[in-house]
């Protein structure tokens, strides 16, 4: 337990490590998968597994925007910067995903393509406004967190009769993603992962609320807590979930009621459903094609499309060969399975998606669980 | 990209923007997506936008732990250097 003194409330963190050993029952296991990235962050950053008994595992979803956008969509912006000479600009966690043949975003503006590293939606109307002469796409990926913004951008720039902007629009769907996960043929196929609860995403609930997770507890009898990103909070939802399973529950508990309503945010919402409507079917890195998970721009927006303003090339796109981010991402792998992990895929030198994002599962632990590993593995074999 | 930053709201300003306050540093953002926000308030910032309200006690909470875990100062750099 020598993570817990990293904790600003050790004696809390203490007891509740406590509490879940005591309620664990030893004749079985729990597997919890956190399908936001934040949480998998803390999970690492707080050695939360370290404070688990053995039979309580984190498997770590595909809760990282950056992580499941494949690469014909990340190919598709480079195209759009080099071939169309547009002003690109996408959040920076973005820039070092490598596309085909490892081509970033970063690579092409080293190459000279327009592209710009943005903070916000605002900062893309603002280059639009002072570059009236150019194309400026935002390359817009994220969680319904990130959604919001995009909608209010695109009616800021009709408002104002900003012709020279629109949106390539990746904006994902995490509910679909959850029920993908527990129920296609294709995920049974490719490998899956035993999942008795889920720990529900913070700040994606407190737009969406917590009642669109209702659907899968009771469908699926899977227990959700939606659980905020201090690994207090982490602990906490974990110890609701053993609880849950322990009775034979499944339904949708808020341990993040300080932020998170079962409504969400009402006003957000509806402008998000102004603007974008459900797509039939998107791809996600490592879920393949999901149904219904994914937003485009509504038809009566068409003209801040870029996907209907220009035309990108029909290409192949590719992966690169033996990087596990599909199998890592359903949580049916672990970093340290793949074997370009910590060799020739690093930080530094990303070979996948997982290891650029500080939300991806290999970028955390290369930064905090990889010594762990290793230790543990030495114990084992010297055991 | 996940993260969502505290900040006091310091003052409104036309077309549903505000100035806040954040570690000392002020920047504009947009409150378009919140509907009652008021001076003194504080809201989680999220890429730009206020995404909801929270209190001070929240806020702070928040600000501590991300001090705690490195990610305030990443964070800030990155809000602060954004052209709006």
């Amino acid at each position: 337990m020598k993570y817990v003194s990293e904790f600003r409330a050790r004696d809390l963190a203490e007891k509740l490590a406590a509490q879940i050993a005591h309620e664990v029952r030893p004749d079985r296991t729990y597997h919890l998968m956190e399908f936001c990235g934040g949480h998998t962050h803390a999970i690492f950053r707080y050695g939360v597994q370290d404070l688990m008994p053995e039979n309580v595992k984190f498997v770590h979803g595909p809760g990282c925007p950056v992580c499941v956008l494949p690469v014909r969509r990340l190919d598709d912006a480079v195209e759009l910067a080099e071939k169309h000479g547009v002003i690109l600009c996408t959040y920076g966690d973005m820039m070092r995903v490598p596309g085909t043949k490892q081509r970033s975003l970063i690579r092409a503006k080293a190459d000279g393509a327009d592209i710009r590293m943005i903070y916000s939606t605002l900062d893309a109307l603002k280059i639009a406004r002072e570059n009236p002469d150019r194309e400026v796409v935002f390359f817009a990926i994220g969680f319904e967190t990130t959604t919001p913004p995009t909608a209010v951008a695109i009616m800021q720039a009709e408002t104002e009769g900003l012709e020279n902007f629109s949106v390539f629009c990746n904006h994902v769907l995490t509910p679909a993603a959850i029920g993908h996960i527990l129920e296609s043929p294709e995920v049974r196929d490719l490998g899956t992962v035993k999942i008795d609860g889920f720990l529900g995403p913070s700040h994606v609930s407190s737009v969406i609320g917590s009642e669109p997770y209702e659907f899968f507890a009771e469908e699926f009898a899977k227990p959700v807590v939606i659980a905020g990103f201090e690994p207090l909070d982490v602990m906490q939802s974990t110890l609701m979930l053993i609880r849950q399973i322990n009775e034979g529950r499944a339904e949708v508990e808020n341990e993040y009621a300080r932020v998170v309503t079962r409504e969400g945010n009402l006003k957000a919402q509806s402008l998000v459903s102004d603007v974008f409507e459900l797509r039939q079917s998107f791809e996600w890195r490592g879920l393949g094609e999901v149904p219904y998970s994914a937003l485009r721009i509504r038809d009566t927006h068409a003209a801040l499309d870029a996907e209907k303003r220009f035309t990108v090339s029909e290409k192949k796109s590719r992966e690169v060969k033996s990087c596990e981010c599909p199998a890592i991402l359903r949580g049916v792998k672990k970093p340290t399975d793949c074997k370009l992990f910590g060799t020739v895929c690093t930080p530094d030198n990303p070979m996948g998606s997982c290891m650029v994002s500080s939300e991806g599962a290999c970028a955390a632990y290369w930064t905090y669980g990889r010594f762990r590993e290793t230790a543990k593995e030495a114990e084992e074999a010297a055991a | 990209m996940c993260l969502a930053i505290p900040a006091k709201v310091m003052a409104l300003e036309a077309g549903d923007m505000a100035v806040v306050a954040l570690e000392g540093v002020k920047k504009r953002i947009s409150v378009a997506l919140l509907d009652d926000v008021a001076v003194d308030d504080y809201v989680l910032i999220h890429v730009g936008y206020a995404l909801h309200k929270v209190s001070a006690e929240e806020a702070e909470r928040t600000l501590a732990l991300m001090a705690e875990a490195g990610v305030l100062k990443e964070e800030l750099e990155e809000i602060t250097g954004g052209a709006a």
